[in-house]
């Protein structure tokens, strides 16, 4: 092989090689994004269960309910507009309170209740996520 | 006058620099020596600047002079001395001090050190270190001026986040700092022998240090930030594929590529353009991860501040060195010439192997870490991409990549045989079907990624000391040990997280004081909760009684901490290591029945996930050593021959 041919060689593979990987990429993206909605969004545009999303928005008052185990705890997040009602299994973060902005990772379940992996709330202002920066601006009549 | 004197030296700095990118330039034009012969002082002396100036940083943090306005807004006179010190990076500002402090010491060291490389290249090296330096000392005069007065100071500062009040602080930030900033020194080498055509073996021995020095560190500076949000957190995982966490992996697997190929260029003079281009890559990959660390486009307790006139300033920067080197490249690699080709079944062609699987692992990562941005900036929908996507991408990927890592360091340079080699893996192959066997047979199921995990950790650890097979060891050269030891890091670390994520065992209850519960070998009863109070915050503490076996009891005692500036709770576990795992705890929430909610896990082996990083960084060492040395011996022999 002469030397020309070979950096060619290798060349190609390695245009190859990321060509594979950007389409192992962009399969992996269409099944495992998650998408972030509002209840409203979800009232709008129902998710079908079991597919993970994030869901955000305002721990409603008087909704966190305790159950008889102690460790889950079953709330509603609302946007104003829509409810969403959530149950989750562990240990609440430190800033999670009703009235409160909240982000919830999981999925809906067969009887249309969120059921959330991990909590999210919102701490103090300088490390407020993004997406419950601009729900506080954007959805009037939602204190926090 | 502390502030001043900083803030003067930093300016000082960035007109050295500015005159060390012209004189670089002018000198590389004009081939005239007495301008070339400044070059050097100037580098040494810039790094002395930033070094002072940042020093001038750490002692205002010291002091508590609030009369300082990044001292009010992060400290508090409250805050142990070990917070006041590491606070001073603990922040957008003095972290990106050190940046730019970090990168001005290491061109001064290369000014220093370096005497292998050619004059004309080392001159280009520094004249494009100086132009890296020069963006970033505008960013901080301009748009992050640590040393900026507040009039009237105020009587208390604000504090520092709680998360980072963790001696962690003190480490991670600076290592991986010293790693990124490292990489930008080997881009800097690429680019100064592009400019003067100078790709070779001879170039790639004297840009190989510094590779292995900004990897080493790399590797220390993710460890520990794993381990510091393993236990800060109180999640119990170890990695989450955050944003934040990949913009340290991309430099890392870029490097670790490079690093490989480096050895290619300088033990064949093979894949010159490759090598010149993974440098590239490596520093572009620095610079997108400090982009979004530092812009505030991603939240985390890493974005101290949400400014978009500062992310833009950093994404021009961006663009236009990325941008930059790109054009060069595409400009200078057709006039270097081809390096010497090779065969396709030798240790070259396994390197190449391992090079390519790098790359495509790091092409999934960046893509998955930057797909939100991008859907959000085009469409303004929001979307996550988690573990899902990066386990089931890059995790298969990564597999591979350590199968292959088998076979390499087993092949010849040159040229090799197919027979001689399968010859020479047939133990490591046989441990692997052994831990295959006693997998499918003494242990419940598990998940496919966990059990190949375990399969090939078994076999790369027993692959990674073949190369000592049946040599004498006191001869072998340290380098050789280096690789050893971090490819049987490798097969530590996965070992660590395949166990972890096979047969973590948890435990989530409500407890009542009194009540006992199993988890893993471990026994542990509630013994109800106390108030604690320490330096700058307040806690209710869980008592656990725990007990292994028929051993005595221990006490554990996870909190939570309730800290009073600025405002913030947070959950500290409680954690017990033994030689096969770690216990960890995590106190809740009290509910009116006077019941604590508990976390328990039973994490078996995890530790060998950091022991491996930690294996990796001291083969890295070795062979670091092992280089210089070699080198310094051939320098030795030219001048006394």
């Amino acid at each position: 092989m002469k030397a020309k041919h070979q950096r060619l060689t290798l060349a190609i593979i390695a245009v190859v090689a990321v060509i594979g990987a950007g389409f192992l990429a962009l399969a992996g993206l269409r099944d495992n994004a998650a998408l972030f909605r509002t209840p409203a969004e979800i009232a709008a545009e129902p998710i079908a269960a079991g597919q993970a999303i994030r869901l955000g928005g305002m721990v409603a008052g008087g909704s966190i309910e305790s159950q008889p185990d102690g460790v889950t705890i079953t709330f509603i997040v609302e946007d104003g507009d829509a409810q969403v009602p959530v149950r989750y299994s562990g240990i609440t973060p430190d800033l999670f309170r009703e009235n409160s902005g909240v982000v919830a990772e999981g999925a809906f379940d067969a009887n249309g209740v969120f059921v959330a992996q991990t909590i999210l709330a919102k701490h103090d202002e300088n490390y407020m996520p993004p997406p419950m920066r601009d729900m506080e601006t954007t959805s009037p009549g939602v204190g926090s | 006058m502390i502030a001043e004197a900083g803030l003067a030296a930093l300016w000082f700095a960035a007109a050295l620099c500015g005159l060390q990118l012209m004189f670089g330039i002018f000198a590389i034009r004009s081939g005239r020596e007495d301008i070339s012969s400044a070059v050097r002082p100037i580098a040494i002396v810039q790094g002395l600047l930033t070094a002072i100036a940042f020093a001038m940083l750490i002692w205002l943090f010291l002091r508590t002079d609030l009369s300082v306005e990044l001292v009010a807004a992060n400290s508090h006179s409250a805050k142990p001395w070990l917070y006041k010190f590491a606070g001073a990076w603990g922040n957008h500002e003095g972290s990106m001090l050190l940046w730019v402090a970090v990168l001005a010491v290491a061109g001064a060291l290369v000014a220093i050190f370096e005497k292998r490389l050619r004059e004309q290249t080392l001159i280009a090296t520094l004249a494009a270190q100086a132009a890296i330096g020069l963006g970033f000392y505008a960013f901080l005069l301009f748009a992050s001026n640590p040393f900026a007065r507040l009039d009237p100071a105020p009587a208390q500062g604000q504090g520092l986040n709680p998360l980072l009040q963790d001696p962690g602080l003190a480490f991670h930030p600076p290592t991986l700092y010293l790693g990124y900033v490292g990489i930008s020194v080997a881009f800097s080498f690429a680019v100064g022998a592009l400019v003067t055509r100078d790709v070779d073996a001879a170039f790639a021995r004297a840009m190989r240090p510094w590779v292995l020095g900004a990897w080493i560190f790399l590797t220390l500076g993710i460890a520990a930030g794993s381990y510091w949000a393993y236990y800060e957190l109180g999640w119990g995982g170890w990695w989450f594929w955050d944003p934040v966490e990949n913009a340290s992996l991309m430099p890392w697997l870029a490097a670790t590529a490079l690093l490989h190929s480096v050895t290619v260029l300088a033990t064949r003079d093979s894949l010159r353009a490759w090598t010149i281009m993974l440098a590239v890559v490596a520093f572009s990959m620095s610079m997108v991860g400090t982009f979004l660390v530092r812009s505030g486009v991603l939240t985390s307790v890493h974005a101290f501040a949400v400014d978009p006139q500062r992310g833009a300033f950093i994404l021009g920067l961006l663009i236009l060195y990325i941008g930059g080197a790109l054009a060069l490249y595409g400009l200078r690699i057709g006039t270097v010439r081809e390096g010497k080709q090779f065969e396709p079944v030798s240790r070259e062609g396994a390197l190449v192997v391992n090079n390519l699987l790098l790359s495509a692992i790091l092409g999934i990562v960046l893509v998955g870490t930057l797909y939100p941005l991008g859907v959000e900036a085009v469409t303004g929908e929001q979307l996550s991409v988690g573990p899902p996507y990066f386990n089931s991408t890059a995790g298969p990927l990564a597999l591979v990549l350590v199968a292959v890592m088998a076979f390499g360091p087993l092949l010849r340079w040159r040229r090799d045989d197919w027979r001689a080699l399968i010859g020479r893996v047939s133990l490591p192959i046989l441990i692997a079907a052994l831990a295959l066997m006693v997998l499918v047979f003494l242990v419940s199921p598990i998940g496919i990624l966990p059990m190949l995990g375990l399969i090939l950790a078994a076999g790369i650890a027993a692959a990674s000391l073949a190369p000592l097979w049946k040599r004498n060891l006191r001869r072998t050269p340290l380098f050789t040990y280096g690789m050893v030891i971090a490819h049987f890091g490798v097969g530590v670390a996965l070992a660590g997280m395949a166990f972890e994520s096979a047969f973590t065992e948890e435990v989530l209850v409500a407890a009542r004081p009194g009540e006992t519960y199993q988890v893993g070998p471990y026994s542990v009863r509630f013994d109800g909760t106390e108030p604690v109070a320490g330096p700058n915050w307040t806690a209710i503490e869980g008592r656990l009684s725990v007990t292994r076996g028929s051993g005595s009891a221990i006490t554990m005692r996870p909190q939570a901490r309730m800290f009073a500036s600025p405002e913030t709770e947070t959950s500290e576990a409680a954690i017990r290591t033994a030689w096969n795992g770690q216990l960890y705890t995590v106190l809740g929430n009290g509910d009116s029945e006077g019941r604590w909610q508990l976390r328990l896990w039973w994490k078996p082996f995890v530790t060998f996930i950091w022991l491996g990083g930690a294996l990796i960084a001291l083969g890295g060492l070795l062979a670091l050593i092992g280089r210089v040395r070699r080198e310094r011996k051939a320098i030795a022999r030219e001048l006394y021959a």
